[in-house]
């Protein structure tokens, strides 16, 4: 690395032009680096031989052959997609709803239940995951996987309510009373009018709920029943009993699709938000 | 916080913004429109949070119980010196974690929101936050696969002839996680400040005669306070609660409070009062640090 002396002006008459390495864009490569090692080093280690030691002991494939007969890893999968999917889905619907709702009515305990609706970005994950397994237990509902995905619901429900929030808010609120005076019902006009404005908003916060459903591992643990153990439950139970090289496979598989649409989500955002500049 | 009575569904006597509607829609709409999530979140937020703090006072409950609250000696046992000890570990892991991402993503926030050029910054942002959007448990395995005995790091170390290191299964290995798990939070908050930071006071202070260390303490982080404020209690809120880290990185001498709710729940030992007690803790350990945010994040936008 050529670390070049960065030069301060000892009159400090013009330190406006920075030199092209500063001590920062060399730190910053150096924390790129940090927060790639690891992707890196499961990436590489999925096409090792040799499943326990650290040296390269040659190219296989064998690892994803493995992973592709393993039947255990489909069946969690399956429940994480099942999970995922209905959970986003109904987040969706009820999120758009709430976020309108709230940026359209004023009413007493209207800050509470914004509030409310917030909480599970901020509390830990583990005490929500305490308190619906007890509460479930206490009203004598089985566990199963539909209780995983009520309980999934909860936060990507604050997810998808503040994508659409953000933009709700730079939105023009006549087109709608346009629609309404032009004699669409209130139902036609929400989704001829509404919805198609708020789409960008909507997809980005299923991307995130999407992404945060299929990676949760503490809620779904203590929400799941038998037989409906969901993906990261699956991978933590195997870390937890050894390293398995069949497991590096399936974190380069995993990653690059939660990568795409982690991308895809960003994009949107940034799509749309351009959008609004304009 | 959520122990008020007034969570129920919007009132009926909501008021639209707009005079146009219909009369029956000022009624319908509102509850159409927040009623379901309200619902939801009620039936699977508050109620179930009211649950914990009421089974939290029944000592030694076990799965099956019946539930009858009688006092306070769980919260008698959580703060024994044994498990005081666990709340104390997990404050260090929380605070350090939030000290060592702060130290690391101020300069690389820095760089991207003021000093690269500006076409590439939101590249250089989202390139570095992806990370965050794969599985943040098979990232903390990654840590285990570079810090075990026979690991990747070792395997460097001893080639060049150095000492191979045991950090696995202790605490700087969870630090090592933590950090690495929450410094893109910590980056995108404090981007979001310093790419709004005016860089003409800057120059201002530097062509009144402030030297760039002086300027730092006097104009930059002034001016950036709410966002280290906001990032660093969302690192310290998400440390705090964390499972993976510590049980994947930190062996038996980790032990921490989300870890042992977790055993008194899914573990073997399994007391559901004195696991709902810890989590009322932690509940309230995050609910005092976002108090401590607003009473001193008001302050920083007043001057």
């Amino acid at each position: 690395m050529r670390l070049k002396q960065e030069e301060i002006p000892v009159d400090m008459v013009k330190s406006k032009d920075k030199p092209g390495f500063s001590w920062q864009a060399i730190f910053s490569i150096v924390m790129f680096f940090y927060m790639y090692l690891p992707i890196l080093v499961l990436a590489l280690y999925s096409f090792n031989e040799s499943p326990y030691s650290a040296n390269w002991e040659g190219f296989t494939l064998k690892w994803y052959g493995n992973l592709l007969k393993d039947g255990r890893i489909f069946t969690a999968l399956q429940n994480s997609l099942t999970v995922a999917f209905s959970a986003v889905g109904i987040a969706a619907v009820l999120g758009t709803l709430m976020a309108v709702g709230l940026a359209r009515y004023r009413f007493t305990g209207k800050s509470l239940y914004r509030g409310i609706s917030f909480l599970p970005l901020i509390i830990p994950d583990i005490a929500i995951a305490v308190a619906t397994l007890i509460f479930l237990a206490v009203i004598g509902i089985r566990l199963s996987i539909w209780t995983i995905v009520a309980a999934h619901v909860v936060f990507c429900l604050a997810y998808v309510a503040i994508a659409v929030s953000a933009r709700l808010s730079g939105l023009d609120p006549h087109l709608e009373e346009a629609a309404l005076d032009l004699g669409a019902n209130p139902v036609e006009a929400f989704i001829k009018v509404l919805l198609p404005e708020l789409l960008p908003g909507i997809i980005s916060g299923c991307l995130i709920a999407f992404v945060l459903s299929m990676d949760d591992f503490l809620i779904a643990s203590f929400t799941s029943g038998t037989g409906s153990g969901t993906l990261p439950m699956e991978i933590f139970s195997r870390i937890r009993t050894g390293v398995k090289p069949d497991i590096n496979a399936l974190s380069v598989m995993l990653m690059i699709i939660s990568g795409v649409a982690g991308f895809l989500a960003q994009y949107i955002t940034y799509q749309s938000e351009q959008k609004r500049i304009k | 916080m959520v122990l008020s009575s007034k969570s129920s569904p919007p009132s009926p006597n909501s008021q639209p913004d707009t005079s146009k509607r219909l009369a029956w829609s000022k009624l319908l709409e509102p509850v159409a429109l927040l009623g379901p999530a309200g619902i939801w979140l009620i039936l699977l937020l508050v109620l179930p949070t009211l649950v914990i703090f009421e089974l939290s006072l029944v000592p030694n409950i076990r799965p099956g119980d019946i539930v009858n609250p009688s006092g306070f000696e769980n919260y008698a046992q959580v703060f024994q010196p044994i498990y005081l000890q666990v709340i104390k570990r997990s404050l260090f892991f929380a605070f350090g974690t939030m000290l060592v991402s702060l130290l690391l993503g101020f300069p690389v926030a820095y760089w991207i929101g003021q000093m690269a050029p500006q076409k590439w910054r939101n590249l250089l942002l989202l390139g570095f936050v992806l990370p965050l959007w794969t599985s943040s448990l098979l990232r903390s395995y990654a840590w285990v696969t570079i810090l075990r005995r026979t690991g990747v790091l070792n395997t460097l170390l001893t080639s060049i002839g150095l000492p191979a290191l045991d950090l696995l299964n202790d605490w700087p290995a969870v630090f090592i996680g933590m950090g690495y798990s929450y410094l893109p939070y910590m980056v995108l908050i404090l981007y979001a400040s310093i790419e709004k930071l005016d860089k003409r006071l800057l120059e201002a202070s530097a062509d009144l005669g402030a030297n760039p260390i002086q300027s730092f303490w006097k104009v930059t982080v002034p001016q950036t306070l709410p966002g280290i404020a906001a990032g660093c209690l969302l690192v310290f809120i998400n440390t705090l609660g964390d499972f993976v880290d510590p049980e994947l990185l930190g062996g038996a001498q980790s032990m921490t409070v989300s870890r042992m709710i977790y055993n008194q729940f899914l573990g073997a030992t399994q007391n559901w009062g004195f696991g709902s007690a810890l989590s009322m803790v932690l509940i309230m350990a995050v609910s005092i640090a976002i108090a401590l945010l607003i009473k001193y994040g008001d302050n920083t936008t007043k001057p």
